[in-house]
């Protein structure tokens, strides 16, 4: 079984290998979606790493002993199994593989050997409808050089088990071998403007509707509430924008490349009140999520940037998408509410438009 | 603070020169002084979308038999629960509504009564339709057959040998009132399925509105709008004969010479009378299409005005010659409309919400067709004939000395004909002069004075009182009007360079803009101007080849213009109140019919 799979190269039967995200963007970039390139370190690599030495019996004999109710506790082991991923030696094969697929992306990405890159958790149990704990998991933006992907790589390992993770498992009774962890290693993108877009309009489960939240710079701005994005409420069936509320968006995040890092900082022009996205870029965002919807059948939340490194046209990016789970799982008002023929008329008549608008 | 109500048209003066207009109308259609605290109580708006014109005495018969004619479904036919008819009026020259409610206490009681008398209608609708058809060619063909001619010298001895014992005055009167019959008959039909076929429309439009909140009115429109629509026909057969002039080869002959001149050329080849030939078939009952909306006696008929359906066909041969193709893409329309309806089906999460969904849309497009066609029926073939038929009459009078235009006789109201006709009959009986050549040109010239004064003030928007919140389903349905609208009438005044109206039919453009105040000064229109206008009519369609845009004072999503604005896919923004007002001709204006904004950018 293999340490890496290409986004592009990963069959159906093997994305049980890649984890929630990772499956995720190996599927819509199989359907020519416009993900970023990059690969997943299988969860088989990860298992591997767990179970080639006594590490795994070590970590899931102290945490099957935490008591969750003792914070202390919890945080005093946490903090010790996470150590113990950070430091002990992976397999050499596994650790030669991941460099050489890092090069590998480096050379699709058209660079040498210093590809930045994003790196992300993309756990198992991760992005299920039913057990949304996104961003409990960590992403390491701008990451570059061979060295540091690994190092990353077991920071993403380690982050399962962070006390809050710990905690979820045993609240949620998942088992501790139960959990497996892929890491998604993607080409970085330098996004101009970046942000999320949902296939329904989430304040009324309205699925005619796409929203759109954007920000100038990297997405995390948008994802972790640092600013008021741009908002965009469209028609999905017209492609019409129906509502634009262009925001003051004070911060971004964008790339350091001299430092290899993301800065944070502040929008003095007057940048800051114009909207971060045009009136086509918008349509261009709405009709990728579109297909998206289309691609996986069930409303969407996605996350795009907006290359500021590629032509227009060709600049839009894909980072990820997983189903939209608030909706999607609440059963619809009762329609049997709705009358129909003469009823229906009558009800039109009785209770005219303008007191329901 | 913008003030909360609307002048009272007892403040509301008339501009000088119109002193006495009041009797130009007859006494039930103007405020009268003793019924100033009624009317004053009563919420007015002005109907300019459909009558934008000061009338005529005689033209008012069209508001009055609509108007009563809408009225008396709601109120003594249906019995729709919560609204009985409108309540109309004119002043200054223009037409104002008042939809009349039902007592609280008394709605209940119709509900009953309604399901059963409107449920009758929409369970047959398509058996009683055809019937409609029917009746109403059967009207069409009544009003063709009556003849109004000149009397005779002396009574035809036939009728001498018949023993008849009548004479032609007879008759003459007989037929003018037989004509005025049926177009009240007319009238009658008209509504007859309209006011149900809104309110079924309208249903499906408030469930898109509650399940889809925000949904852009065009989406409904478009998936309820037929694709065959006979609306269409008329300029359809202008295509088709555009394109059998270049198929027969007489395409330089029919795009380049004059009406006349082109027909006698055409005269002389085989492939030249194949062409007339369909011509003439194609008028019959297309070309009874006015490039007016019917309501007015100065509308033009193109049957009567054949320059005008030519000039279209020369501007559809000139664009065939350059290699366009001027063909309505009916296909790529049918799968639009079917795209969208499907998109907006399956964004209903639940089965039941669905099914809801179905039965609504299957029941709006049933009616829509009539909604749709009634039109070219009523205000195109069968006001057409029954104005040829009044000029048919006013040519008598001109004959006798009575008018020297022929549009003179719509200077009085329509029982004052009566009076007209017999002060023609006896003189003619008794051998000596009638009064009327010494009388009616005075009076002519007096009244034509008072519709002048009319005409150079524009109506008020609306009078007294608006209602806290307009929840009247007629005058949502018919006219669009919603408390929001009021309240923008209420603001307005400001000088501005943004416009706000209805977003018609998508699209955002910027051009020169040309301000058209009456159908004939349309061949003003330049190649990509952007046509600004109180009211479209639908005959106008031909021009939307030319133009990149259309902004109207009056109409909403379904007035014809814009209509014809989706079918032609330009950006139409409709219901701007002052569009005609505030833009002025040569202005550089942007259009965006999907917000349905308009801006000033540059002024001439």
């Amino acid at each position: 079984m293999k340490y890496t799979l290409f986004f592009k190269e990963a069959l159906p039967e093997e994305y049980y290998l890649l984890g929630g995200k990772g499956a995720s963007l190996a599927s819509m970039s199989a359907a020519d979606l416009p993900v970023p390139v990059g690969f997943c370190i299988t969860t088989h690599a990860y298992a591997d790493f767990l179970h080639g030495s006594a590490l795994a019996e070590a970590i899931y004999e102290k945490v099957n002993g935490i008591d969750c109710a003792n914070v202390a506790e919890l945080d005093k082991i946490s903090e010790e199994v996470r150590g113990l991923l950070l430091v002990s030696p992976l397999p050499s094969e596994m650790e030669q593989s991941i460099k050489a697929s890092y090069h590998q992306l480096c050379t699709l990405a058209g660079a040498t050997n210093d590809l930045p890159v994003a790196v992300r958790s993309s756990a198992t149990a991760e992005d299920l409808p039913d057990a949304s704990f996104a961003g409990q998991q960590d992403t390491y933006l701008w990451v570059v050089g061979e060295e540091e992907v690994i190092e990353h790589v077991r920071r993403c390992w380690a982050s399962l088990y962070t006390s809050r993770a710990i905690n979820y498992r045993r609240n949620q009774q998942i088992k501790e071998d139960e959990v497996l962890m892929s890491v998604v290693i993607q080409k970085m993108v330098n996004a101009r403007t970046a942000g999320v877009a949902m296939t329904l309009n989430p304040t009324n489960g309205d699925r005619s509707k796409i929203v759109i939240d954007a920000s100038w710079g990297l997405g995390e701005a948008v994802v972790s509430g640092e600013v008021t994005p741009d908002n965009f409420l469209v028609d999905k069936v017209m492609m019409e924008i129906l509502a634009s509320n262009i925001q003051n968006k004070h911060i971004e995040h964008v790339p350091d490349k001299i430092n290899r890092r993301v800065l944070t900082r502040e929008i003095v022009d007057e940048r800051a009140t114009q909207p971060s996205l045009s009136e086509e870029e918008v349509k261009i965002v709405c009709r990728m999520a579109k297909i998206i919807e289309k691609h996986y059948r069930c409303p969407q939340d996605i996350e795009w940037a907006i290359d500021a490194d590629l032509p227009a046209g060709q600049n839009f990016t894909l980072l990820q998408s997983r189903p939209e789970t608030v909706w999607s799982q609440k059963k619809a008002p009762a329609a049997s509410s709705v009358k129909t023929g003469m009823e229906g008329i009558l009800n039109t008549l009785m209770n005219p438009l303008a007191s329901k608008k | 603070m913008p003030s909360q109500k609307f002048i009272s048209p007892y403040d509301h003066k008339a501009p000088e020169g119109a002193e006495g207009w009041k009797e130009l109308y007859p006494y039930y259609m103007v405020f009268q002084d003793n019924l100033k605290q009624n009317e004053e109580a009563k919420f007015f708006f002005c109907d300019s979308q459909h009558w934008p014109n000061v009338f005529k005495p005689f033209d008012a018969i069209t508001v009055e038999f609509a108007v009563k004619c809408l009225s008396q479904y709601n109120t003594r036919q249906w019995l729709i629960p919560p609204a009985n008819g409108i309540d109309f009026k004119i002043h200054n020259g223009y037409c104002y509504m008042s939809p009349v409610g039902v007592a609280p206490e008394l709605i209940g009681d119709r509900v009953p009564q309604f399901l059963e008398r409107a449920g009758y209608y929409f369970m047959n609708w398509n058996d009683l339709l055809q019937n409609w058809h029917k009746k109403v060619k059967g009207v069409i063909d009544e009003m063709e057959a009556v003849k109004f001619e000149t009397l005779p010298e002396v009574i035809d001895m036939e009728w001498v040998k018949g023993g008849v014992g009548l004479d032609p005055t007879y008759y003459l009167i007989q037929n003018y009132d037989k004509m005025i019959d049926l177009c009240y008959k007319t009238w009658m039909y008209h509504f007859e399925f309209l006011n149900l076929g809104y309110a079924a429309y309208l249903d499906f439009f408030g469930f898109c509105k509650e399940t889809f909140p925000g949904i852009p009115d065009l989406s409904i429109a478009k998936m309820v709008q037929g694709v065959e629509v006979d609306l269409f026909r008329p300029d359809e057969e202008l295509r088709k004969l555009a394109k059998l002039a270049l198929e027969l080869g007489v395409d330089e002959v029919v795009a380049n010479q004059e009406l006349t001149a082109a027909l006698e050329v055409l005269k002389a080849t085989e492939n030249g009378q194949k062409w007339l030939d369909a011509w003439e078939l194609a008028k019959y009952p297309w070309f009874n299409f006015t490039t007016g909306n019917g309501f007015y006696s100065t509308d033009k008929y193109w049957i009567e005005h054949l320059e005008i359906p030519f000039g279209y066909i020369q501007d559809y041969l000139k664009r065939l010659q350059k290699g366009e193709i001027i063909d309505r893409p009916t296909e790529a329309i049918a799968a639009e409309r079917d795209r969208i309806t499907e998109e907006y089906r399956d964004s209903i999460a639940d089965e039941e919400g669905q099914a809801a969904f179905d039965a609504k849309i299957g029941l709006a497009r049933v009616v829509f067709p009539y909604v749709e066609n009634h039109n070219f029926y009523i205000e195109h073939w069968a006001m057409c004939v029954f104005w040829r038929k009044m000029r048919e009459l006013s040519a008598v009078f001109v004959q006798a000395g009575f008018f020297s235009d022929i549009n003179d006789m719509f200077y009085f109201r329509r029982e004052e004909i009566h009076q007209l006709l017999f002060d023609y009959g006896r003189g003619w009986a008794m051998g000596v002069p009638s009064i009327g050549p010494d009388y009616i040109p005075t009076e002519v010239a007096r009244r034509k004075k008072i519709i002048d004064a009319l005409s150079t003030a524009a109506p008020k928007p609306a009078f007294n009182e608006p209602p806290a919140l307009v929840t009247e389903p007629f005058t949502i349905m018919l006219w669009g009007i919603t408390s929001e609208s009021v309240q923008g009438w209420l603001q307005s005044g400001e000088t501005t360079n943004h416009l706000k109206g209805m977003a018609a039919s998508a699209g955002k453009v910027e051009g020169i803009a040309r301000v058209i105040n009456s159908p004939d000064e349309l061949g003003l229109l330049e190649q990509d101007e952007i046509l600004v206008t109180r009211v479209t009519a639908p005959s106008w369609a031909p021009v939307f080849g030319k133009i990149k845009a259309t902004v109207t004072d009056i109409g909403g999503m379904m007035s014809h213009a814009a209509i014809v604005c989706r079918e032609y896919a330009l950006p139409a923004v409709t219901g701007t109140g002052s569009a005609t007002t505030t833009i002025k001709t040569g202005d550089r204006i942007m259009v965006n019919g999907s917000t349905g904004e308009v801006i000033i950018l540059e002024a001439a």
